[in-house]
């Protein structure tokens, strides 16, 4: 029971917990946000500014009545929200969010702030976010109704579509960061060009961070490709027939994917916690700077675009971002073999 | 429990379940429960590479085609002619050669195996590195893996064709 | 309980390959016979590794790449040709289709 290996738990307990508040978290920014894009005020009522809205959300959440279909299948039934909710709190496992720190001394050598250390982390989340389609297409195939089914498999249709580009963005980044340890890539983020450009790989892999964050979006079943769980389109698609707790997992797991993708966005584009100014030690203050801001970019994407209907999806997913995914690999292993960086 | 045991219990465990469940989507989710603990025992045998592999290509893309293929056919349980409370080595003619010849397999098997590895030990070192893997995909098997890739066009082109509708045009 | 021997790891491997093996026979479901062939595959896998790893070499688990990789070329036709079957017969009992009997 070394102060290290307390602090481990601790810091998995923590992370937990501040995923849970994050979601919560975004809950509220979403609704704020999406009213000040629509020039209106949005939440306001509970507590200040409306901030403990979220709260009131779970509030009720929580006390609606749990509902199932006489005609569905009892135990995929209660096993895909969990399938789904436990994949997108998995995936943040394996993501560095700091420097090694020491807790102002209290531990003697430096603990990342990572909950495993793996060395080949991109392939875990890689991993964890293929099996998050298992729960949507449970859910979809156990509730026994029309719009379920359609909406399951057309949503896990497109997961497994936009994931084909998701893992060639991953390996662009790859070659340029040589290694498939996160922490390792964050650690070469480190310094400046010309004493002012940061050397984050954005830089050198701008089309990479585009095609990551459009696959990201799409994998997540955000705006603007939700159409599987599009209100107008199939009455909320395959968690229709959930209320209750069950249909907040699902939002959960949903919210938890997005910060997953912008948490590991920014540790491979744009530098995880290097940023001047501040040590390393204290550079989580400048992570979640910038996952904010990728959270911010997912809410505004999703208020100003026009929703993709599904073939437009899945024809851009194949025939344009793919396409578009290899030749970036391709010039990108030019690159590394010219330049020998 | 070393986590060996843990793991081969949950394969063996969840194989044995695929077997004999009448409903095809258990049969698959059970599978995946079973790559899962594959999984871990490569974790355990120092292959973190072909652990990662397993579950983005195996558990993640072949066994979602085995589920929506289970969904969109809506396969239905089994129809069997025979009584299905019945042990299988009680059932009538090839299902029961069929169980005693599964039988016969393991004994022979572990048998020729458990010879084969007298030295049961593991050596000392092991290639685990994924860059080491990567020079050796593409300097000693590069020809496999360029005929691979030309293998799942294959296989896309042929999955394609087969399944089409026939008469739409 | 002391660490597994390579001995323990084939053991494993020849009771999912028998598993495996049993599924194709006594199973009538073109579906699960696949399934007991995957699971085949797996216990396969499962040895190259092992051996791979007993052996200090890194061959076993690029072979086991090529049968990931193969095994998915084959489920993916396995599947097209069950749909194939199934919209001709509606059937997925493998005792149904006798045409080619004599």
């Amino acid at each position: 029971m070394t102060p290290l290996f307390i602090a481990q738990i601790g810091l998995t307990l923590f992370v937990f917990v501040m995923l849970l508040s994050s979601a919560a978290g975004m809950v509220y920014v979403e609704r704020k946000v999406a009213a000040l894009l629509q020039q209106r005020i949005g939440p306001y009522l509970v507590g200040p500014k409306g901030l403990l809205q979220p709260l009131a959300d779970v509030i009720k959440l929580m006390f609606k009545e749990e509902l199932r279909p006489r005609a569905a299948d009892a135990l995929l039934f209660a096993l895909a929200p969990i399938i789904s909710a436990t994949c997108a709190f998995a995936a943040f496992a394996v993501v560095p969010f700091g420097g090694d720190t020491t807790l102002l001394g209290l531990i003697p050598e430096g603990l990342r702030l990572q909950v495993a250390d793996v060395n080949v982390a991109i392939l875990v989340v890689f991993a964890i976010a293929s099996m998050s389609v298992y729960g949507i297409v449970l859910a979809g195939w156990s509730s026994n109704s029309k719009y379920s089914l359609l909406g399951g498999l057309r949503s896990s249709a497109q997961m497994i579509s936009y994931e084909l580009s998701y893992g060639l963005a991953l390996a662009s980044v790859l070659l340029v960061g040589n290694s498939l340890s996160l922490t390792d890539i964050v650690n070469r983020q480190a310094g400046t060009w010309l004493g002012f450009i940061p050397h984050w790989f954005i830089v050198v892999q701008p089309i990479g961070f585009l095609i990551y964050m459009t696959a990201g979006i799409a994998e997540t079943n955000r705006a603007p490709f939700d159409f599987p769980e599009a209100e107008q389109e199939l009455v909320a698609g395959y968690h229709t027939e959930y209320s209750s707790m069950s249909f907040a997992m699902f939002f959960l797991a949903e919210y938890v994917n997005m910060v997953t993708v912008s948490a590991v966005a920014t540790d491979l584009f744009l530098g995880g916690w290097q940023g001047p100014f501040l040590s390393e030690s204290i550079g989580w203050i400048w992570f979640l700077l910038k996952v904010a801001a990728i959270l911010f970019f997912y809410v505004w994407m999703r208020w100003t675009l026009p929703r993709y209907r599904y073939d437009q999806l899945m024809r851009f997913g194949w025939k344009i971002l793919l396409p578009l995914a290899v030749i970036n690999l391709l010039v990108t292993a030019a690159g590394v073999l010219y330049f020998g960086s | 429990m070393t986590p060996f045991y843990l793991f081969a219990a949950i394969a063996v465990g969840a194989s044995l379940l695929v077997i004999a469940q009448r409903n095809p989507v258990y049969s698959v989710l059970l599978l995946i429960a079973s790559f899962g603990a594959l999984s871990g025992l490569y974790v355990l045998l120092d292959a973190p590479f072909v652990a990662v592999i397993q579950i983005i290509v195996y558990a993640g893309a072949i066994m979602v085609l085995f589920l929506f293929v289970v969904m969109l056919l809506n396969a239905p349980h089994e129809e069997t002619h025979y009584d299905e409370r019945v042990h299988p080595l009680m059932r009538p003619g090839p299902m029961r050669l069929g169980a005693v010849l599964a039988l016969g397999l393991v004994v022979e098997l572990i048998w020729a195996l458990e010879k084969g590895a007298e030295s049961g030990r593991f050596a000392g070192g092991a290639v685990s590195s994924v860059s080491a893997i990567g020079r050796l995909l593409f300097t000693e098997y590069a020809f496999a893996f360029e005929v691979t890739s030309i293998l799942i066009i294959v296989a896309m082109v042929g999955a394609v064709v087969l399944a089409r509708r026939e008469g739409t045009r | 309980m002391p660490t597994p021997s390579l001995g323990d790891y084939l053991a494993l491997s020849a009771v999912l390959f028998a598993i495996g093996t049993a599924g194709v026979f006594v199973r009538r479901n073109l579906i699960t016979i696949l399934l007991s062939i995957e699971i085949m595959l797996n216990a396969v896998n499962l040895t190259f590794v092992a051996f791979g790893r007993a052996l200090g070499s890194a061959d076993g688990q690029i072979i086991v790449f090529f049968v990931m990789t193969v095994a998915a070329a084959e489920a993916a036709v396995g599947l097209a040709i069950v749909i194939g079957l199934f919209r001709h017969l509606e059937s997925l009992n493998p005792d149904s289709f006798t045409t080619l009997k004599w």
